[in-house]
C-alpha cells in the first residue's frame, strides 16, 4: 500500500532553532497517526510544513506520491487537497457558521452555493449544530467552534486531516465532544495525522503513534507498544511524566 | 460662563461684535458662502473614496511579504514618507501651481480638480497608515487557516484580512474624515470658490469679517453628524470585543 502521505527527512529551523532535524513519516490510507511530545518536539512544525505553511529547509513531502515540497508546485492547489484544524479553533469571526464552513467549497473548489449549502447543512446537523448555522462563531462554545472547524475542514473532502493539537485550547468538559467527532471521522476512514497531548485518545483511536523528540521520530508503532512498553528511555520519561500529570 | 463674560466685558467686545457678529452681514453672506460650502463638500466625497481606494491599495501594498515585492513595498513606503510629512499647504500649492505650469497635455488646471488631486495624495497616506495598522492587527493564525483551506492570496486578503481590518479601524478612519472635511477648505489657497474663498471675498468687499464666522459655524455643521457616527461606530466596536464588561 502507498502512504497518503510520507515526510521524508525533513528540516525545519527558525532562524537559530533548528526545530525539526530530519523527520520521516509514512501515513496510510485510512489511517490514524498521532503525534506525541513535549512542546517545542516539532509535532506542530511538521504538521505546518506538511501543509505547506512552512517552507521546509531540506527533505521532502509525498502527497499521494507527489512531492508537495518542490517550489514548482503549486501550493494554492496542494493545499486544496489538505484539511487542516488549529488548535484556536481559527474560524472567521465575520462571517457566519455556514459561511465558513462554505466559503472554500464555493470560491475554492467552485461548487455552487446551493450545493456547498446543503452539504454543509448536513455536516453541521450530524454534530448537531445544524440551528447554529447563522450565528457568528464567537457565539458558539469553545467546543462547538472546534467542531465546526473540524467540519470546515472536512467540507473540502481532503485526502488527509491534519489535527494540530485541537483539544489543548478547550476547557476539560468540552474535549470529549470534540474527540467524539474526531473518532466518528476516523471510523468513516479519514486519513488522520493528529498532534495530541490526549494520550488515551490516541491509545484508543491511533492506528500508528510517533514519539517526536528533538526534532526527530524517536519511536513509533502501535499504540500499545509505544504507549505501553517504549523502548527509548525519552519516551519512558516522556510517558512517566504524563502519568504523573494523571494524562494517560 | 467664565470665557463669555470676560469675553463681553472686554473693552474691544463692542466692534469686535459688530465686526464678526453682525446679523445682517451674516445673512448676506449665508447664501455665497453656502454654495461654496456645496464645492467642498463634492471634493469631500470625490476626495474621500479616491482615498480609501488608492490607502487600502497602498497598504496591501506595504503589507505585502516575502523579497520578491520589495520593490512595491519601498516605493509604497516612501510614498507615504513623502506625503506624510509633507504639509497639506505645501502639496497644495505644487500640485495646484506646479503642475499647471508645466503645460503638460491633459494636466486640467482647474483648482477644484488640482486641489482634490493633493488632498488626496495627503490624505491617502495617511489613511493608508490606519489601513495597515488594521491589516496587521488581524492575527496571523486568520491568514493560516485562510491558505490552509486553499485561498489564494488574494482571496485571503479579500475575503478574510480585510474585512476584519477595515472593521478594527473603522473609528480611526471615521476621525480621519472628520479632519478631511475641514481640510476641504484649504483648496481656497488655489482659488477654488469654496466656502473659505466665498467668505473671503465677501470680507474683502465689506471689511466685515462676520463671513468667516459663518463659514466656520457651517464647517462646524457639517463635522457635527460625523463626529457623531464615529463615537457611535467606535462605542459599537467597544461593545462587540467586551461584551457586558463595564470598564
Amino acid at each position: 500500500m502507498s502512504a497518503v502521505l510520507e515526510v521524508r527527512g525533513v528540516v525545519k529551523a527558525f532562524g537559530e532553532n533548528v526545530v525539526l532535524r530530519g523527520v520521516d513519516l509514512a501515513v496510510d490510507e485510512h489511517r490514524v497517526v498521532a503525534l506525541i511530545g513535549g512542546s517545542g518536539s516539532g509535532k506542530s512544525t511538521l504538521l505546518r510544513c506538511a501543509s505547506l505553511l512552512e517552507v521546509v529547509d531540506d527533505g521532502q513531502v509525498l502527497l499521494d506520491g507527489e512531492d508537495i515540497t518542490d517550489p514548482r508546485v503549486d501550493a494554492d492547489a496542494v493545499r486544496r487537497r489538505l484539511g487542516v484544524v488549529f488548535q484556536a479553533y481559527n474560524l472567521f469571526p465575520h462571517l457566519s457558521v455556514l459561511d465558513n464552513v462554505t466559503l472554500a467549497p464555493v470560491r475554492v473548489h467552485g461548487r455552487s452555493r446551493s450545493e456547498a449549502r446543503e452539504e454543509a447543512l448536513a455536516l453541521l446537523e450530524r454534530i448537531g449544530l445544524a440551528d447554529k448555522s447563522g450565528e457568528f462563531p464567537d457565539r458558539l462554545s469553545g467546543g462547538q467552534q472546534q467542531r465546526v472547524a473540524i467540519v470546515r475542514a472536512l467540507a473540502v473532502r481532503p485526502r488527509v486531516l491534519l489535527l494540530d493539537e485541537i483539544t489543548s485550547a478547550l476547557d476539560p468538559e468540552l474535549v470529549g465532544e470534540v474527540l467524539r467527532l474526531v473518532r466518528e471521522v476516523a471510523e468513516q476512514g479519514m486519513t488522520i495525522v493528529m498532534a495530541t497531548h490526549e494520550m488515551g485518545f490516541a491509545k484508543q483511536v491511533a492506528d500508528t503513534v510517533c514519539f517526536l523528540d528533538q526534532g526527530v521520530v524517536l519511536e513509533s508503532g502501535p499504540p500499545d507498544q509505544v504507549l505501553g512498553d517504549p523502548v527509548e528511555p525519552r519516551t519512558r520519561q516522556f510517558l512517566s511524566r504524563i502519568i504523573d500529570a494523571g494524562r494517560l | 460662563m467664565v470665557a463669555y463674560l470676560v469675553v463681553t466685558r472686554s473693552p474691544g467686545w463692542p466692534r469686535v461684535q459688530t465686526t464678526f457678529f453682525s446679523l445682517e452681514f451674516g445673512r448676506e453672506s449665508f447664501l455665497p458662502i453656502l454654495r461654496g460650502l456645496w464645492v467642498n463638500v463634492q471634493v469631500l466625497l470625490i476626495g474621500g473614496v479616491c482615498v480609501v481606494v488608492l490607502g487600502l491599495g497602498l497598504a496591501v501594498l506595504r503589507t505585502l511579504r516575502g523579497p520578491a515585492f520589495a520593490p512595491l513595498r519601498i516605493l509604497a513606503t516612501g510614498y507615504v514618507d513623502l506625503f506624510r510629512g509633507m504639509p497639506l499647504i505645501i502639496t497644495l500649492y505644487l500640485v495646484g501651481f506646479g503642475l499647471p505650469a508645466l503645460r503638460l497635455q491633459g494636466v486640467p488646471n482647474s483648482p477644484f480638480v488640482l486641489g482634490t488631486a493633493a488632498i488626496v495624495l495627503t490624505y491617502s497616506a495617511y489613511v493608508a497608515e490606519v489601513f495597515r495598522a488594521g491589516i496587521e492587527s488581524v492575527h496571523p493564525s486568520q491568514r493560516a487557516a485562510a491558505r490552509s483551506l486553499g485561498l489564494t492570496h488574494r482571496q485571503m486578503m479579500r475575503i478574510v484580512v480585510l474585512p476584519q481590518a477595515v472593521r478594527n479601524v473603522t473609528p480611526a478612519l471615521l476621525n480621519d474624515f472628520v479632519a478631511l472635511q475641514k481640510d476641504v477648505g484649504l483648496i481656497s489657497v488655489l482659488g477654488a470658490v469654496d466656502a473659505v474663498r466665498a467668505a473671503q471675498i465677501l470680507v474683502g468687499q465689506s471689511f466685515n469679517f462676520t463671513p468667516y464666522v459663518v463659514a466656520g459655524l457651517l464647517f462646524v455643521l457639517l463635522a457635527v453628524p460625523s463626529a457623531r457616527i464615529a463615537d457611535a461606530v467606535s462605542a459599537r466596536a467597544r461593545r462587540r470585543q467586551q461584551s457586558g464588561s463595564v470598564l
